[in-house]
């Protein structure tokens, strides 16, 4: 292993690592801006030039220098400083130089560097040059005149996002970033280029102008777009919240977040819930106030057999209480599988992502079942990419085919190919059979049919006959949270298709499904959407950024979300509501601290960011499967659910990138 | 001076296919295994010869296709390099040297004569455009009509020059002094 001194410190490090890297162990700060960790080495910007002995005299870009043994390193001489001031002082040169008015001001690399090693002033007098702007879609905003031609975002659309469709064209001082044919950046990645360029040339079109980054309270937080429960931080200022952001979490997002996650926030301020509401005689819905509709609540609810849907979006604090409140009514019809989807809820390992997100990257095999990684888990998608490009990962498909960066064998369209692939010999099947890590991931269209609980034992057959691990992949976030409290049928109790069907009262934790006629319908949620739109009773709730909520993810992993804004008008947290539900249904809950009732019933929720593994056992139930192929995942990405719909961005998205095949409508 | 390129443009043929299947055979060969995307320069070079001494994008997407790569990394080369053209272009490219040793011995003014003849001669017979060193800086000013370097000019000897490719006749190459 080299070891070199830099600034006079000796320190050993791992052969190929660079002296940029090197140094960063050490704690030494090296300016950079093409430089990025996950991306692949383009030594472009010589902002990061050091100086090394022996070697020739001059400065030398530390980022695609590996360390070697016996080198010096000097990051500070006088030579490195004004080498680093001529580099800023020619990156500058063609610069516009309009920080006053450009949205990266205060959170810029060129401005915090150019402060940090610049030489202060500029001896260019000529013209400068323009660029033209480019048509990035409704998310990103450009003012390529800004650009230094770091080629961040070229790399990243090509090596994370696996859209190869940005270059840079042209040469010298006409060098340029684009797409140079009118060419969308398909991805649902885009968002994060605006993260990695390291200034101006790409913002954020949705947050243009709206505010300065000191101006913002950052509050750590969770997503809840899909079940990944990737890690965010929540930008607000006063009620509102303007953006998101990613949070690094290495085993779940690493540094990324899907453009949903990042855009759909808007949605926040549409179409909320702000009071809540009840319908009158004349079958109208009317705003009234919380004494009077919890008494309505009850008065409906009392005397008939309540049943109970947890939707998408609740977080487990509110689904443990509503648990709480249908064992005190004595009703066992409670579901959480509001899609539809039916598997066998009794063993955990039946129902998680067993392998874990960060699992994808030891795979050496995968089968995806019925699911479209890109779009149900889009980061997710990410690192199945980054492991087929980087290590050829061998992928197949069984269901329809989908539209990913990475290629894949296509097995067949239903059940039956499962089937074939066990008793074949040949290709993916003798490849399965040989691997040392095989992965199975199976999204929810492949239990959303009547035979779902066959289909879940012959996925449990799979994965024991290739000694495959099984991974549920979920969309909803809120769905392994009320797994894990069992917030599924009782004895007797009806599923939610039953329900659906049958049920005469409802309590709706912000389920967006329609009760059957006649039902007596109480809606706890925050957006006004289908659910809200047919219930008899509205109480409203708060949505992700606006309580202190635990979220468990597909992985299994509980993660807490952290409020950030109050809930707007009337608007209350989600558990107290059901507390005061329960209080006005005199069946009180027996307990004031949420926390400590899911902390003393299941301790392993209440160790946060800790995957608790499960055990591997049978699941399923042994029947015919149907040759009826699966149905196309849904295709919703920009619609997914009630904060996305109520989204202007979403909107716009929907427009920008519509699929052929989308159930989206503009 | 060259045409803009414009990739979406009516000129734009629908289709590009390979005359010479052996010579692309030949060039992509000549790179180790797994390194076909290296054979990107000789294909675009083939393409624009057969194709009037410029590329359409068709021929860009075609050898992506063929070297199995992104098409905006066929473009990235080809807006590079000024040897290829993008755009229709002139039957013949006069490509003047600017690079300081020509410049010491004025081919600004060379050029301005080419220019000024080009002006004059009908539509799609020349493209005079300013080029970096051609490699015969000992014979400065110098400039390249298609295949052919003209060394040592004059503004006399570059009109004169003109003058007889406007007429068909094919100079010599080669020491104008
Ligand atoms: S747009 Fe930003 S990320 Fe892309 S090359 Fe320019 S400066 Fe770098
Ligand atoms: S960071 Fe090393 S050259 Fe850009
Ligand atoms: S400078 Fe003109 S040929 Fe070299």
């Amino acid at each position: 292993m080299p070891k070199l001194t830099i600034d006079g410190v000796e320190v050993e490090v791992e052969p190929g690592t660079s002296v940029l890297q090197a140094a960063e162990a050490l704690g030494v700060e090296i300016p950079r801006f093409c430089f990025h960790d996950r991306l692949s080495v383009a030594g472009n910007c010589r902002m990061c030039l050091v100086e090394i002995s022996p070697g020739p005299p001059k400065p030398v870009a530390s980022c695609c220098l590996p360390a070697a043994d016996g080198m010096v390193v000097k990051t500070d001489s006088p030579m490195v400083r004004e080498a680093r001031a001529g580099v800023m002082e020619f990156l500058l040169m063609n610069h516009p130089l309009d920080c006053p008015i450009c949205d990266q001001g205060g959170e810029c690399d060129l401005q915090d560097q150019a402060v940090g090693y610049g030489a202060g002033r500029s001896r260019y007098t000529e013209n400068k040059r323009a660029v033209a702007e480019k048509a990035l879609g409704p998310l990103i905003k450009t003012a390529m005149t800004r650009c230094i031609n770091c080629t961040r975002c070229v790399r990243f659309a090509e090596e994370i996002a696996g859209a190869p469709v940005l270059g840079q064209f042209h040469r010298g001082e006409d060098a340029e970033i684009g797409t140079f044919i009118k060419a969308a950046v398909a991805t649902e990645m885009s968002g994060n280029m605006i993260d990695i360029c390291p200034v101006g040339a790409l913002t954020s079109r949705p947050y243009a102008y709206r505010a300065r980054p000191w101006e913002l309270t950052k509050t750590p937080s969770i997503d809840v777009h899909d079940a990944l429960g990737a890690n965010i931080r929540v930008d607000s200022r006063g009620r509102e919240v303007l953006r998101i952001l990613p949070r690094l979490h290495e085993g779940i997002n690493e540094e990324w977040i899907d453009d949903r996650t990042r855009f759909a926030c808007d949605g926040l301020a549409e179409r909320r819930l702000d009071r809540p509401w009840v319908r009158g005689a004349d079958g109208r819905l009317r705003e009234t106030s919380w004494a009077t509709a919890l008494t309505a609540a009850a008065r409906g609810l009392a005397g008939r057999d309540v049943a109970a849907l947890a939707g998408d979006l609740a977080d487990v604090e509110a689904v443990v209480a509503l648990r709480d409140l249908m064992d005190e009514l004595g009703s066992p019809h409670r579901d959480c599988r509001v899609d539809g989807a039916v598997f066998d809820t009794s063993q955990r390992s039946g129902w998680l992502m067993n392998a874990g997100v960060a699992g994808v990257d030891e795979a050496d095999i995968l089968l995806l079942v019925a699911t479209d990684p890109r779009r149900e888990a889009t980061v997710l998608g990410a690192r199945i990419f980054r492991n087929w490009r980087e290590r050829g990962l061998p992928i197949a498909v069984i269901g329809p085919a989908i539209d990913a960066p990475y290629g894949y064998d296509h097995l067949g369209d239903g059940p039956d190919a499962l089937d074939r692939l066990a008793r074949a010999r040949t290709g993916f099947a003798k490849t399965i059979k040989g691997a040392q890590n095989p992965m199975i991931l199976a999204g929810m269209s492949a239990f959303r049919r009547p035979d779902g609980l066959a289909v879940h034992r012959a996925l449990h057959e799979a994965a024991q006959k290739f000694g495959a691990t099984f991974n549920m992949l979920h969309t909803a976030a809120g769905r392994v949270g009320a797994l894990e409290v069992g917030f599924v049928p009782g004895p007797g109790g009806m599923d939610c298709a039953g329900i659906l069907r049958d049920a005469k009262a409802l309590i709706s934790l912000g389920a967006e499904v329609s009760a059957p006629k006649g039902c007596f319908t109480v809606y706890i949620g925050h957006h006004g959407d289908v659910g809200a739109a047919g219930a008899d009773v509205v109480l409203p709730g708060s949505a992700y950024t606006e309580k202190d909520a635990t979220y468990v993810n597909t992985e299994g992993r509980p993660q807490r979300a952290v409020r950030a804004v109050a809930p707007p008008g009337l608007a209350r947290e989600d558990w107290t509501i059901v507390r005061d539900l329960a209080a006005a249904l005199g069946k009180p809950l027996s307990y004031n601290d949420i926390s400590a009732r899911i902390e003393a019933a299941w301790p392993h929720l209440a160790r946060w960011d800790t995957v608790e593994p499960a055990p591997w056992g049978p699941f399923g139930t042994a029947g015919p499967v149907d040759r009826v192929p699966f149905a196309a995942p849904k295709d919703a990405y920009y619609h997914a659910n009630a904060i996305c719909r109520a989204s202007p961005t979403m909107a716009r998205c929907v427009v920008a990138f519509r699929a052929p095949n989308s159930e989206e409508a503009a | 001076m060259k045409k803009p390129y414009d990739l979406t443009a009516d000129y734009q043929p629908a289709a590009f296919t390979f005359a010479n299947k052996k010579a692309v055979e030949e060039a992509i060969a000549r790179y180790p295994e797994g390194q076909q995307a290296s054979a990107v320069m000789p294909l675009l070079w083939i393409a624009q010869r057969q194709h009037d001494n410029w590329i359409p994008r068709a021929a860009m997407d075609e050898i992506a296709k063929i070297l199995s790569m992104p098409p905006v990394k066929v473009y990235e080369v080809a807006s590079f390099y000024t040897m290829y053209n993008l755009a229709p272009i002139g039957r013949y490219h006069v490509q003047c040297c600017g690079t300081t040793p020509c410049w010491l011995r004025g081919s600004e003014r060379v050029m301005a004569a080419c220019a000024e003849a080009a002006a004059r001669a009908p539509d799609g017979l020349f493209t005079v455009s300013e080029v970096e060193c051609l490699g015969a800086c000992t014979a400065a000013p110098v400039l390249q009509v298609n295949d052919d370097t003209y060394e040592g000019l004059t503004p006399a000897s570059a009109k004169e020059l003109m003058a007889l490719l406007e007429q068909g006749i094919d100079p010599k190459a080669g020491d104008k002094q």
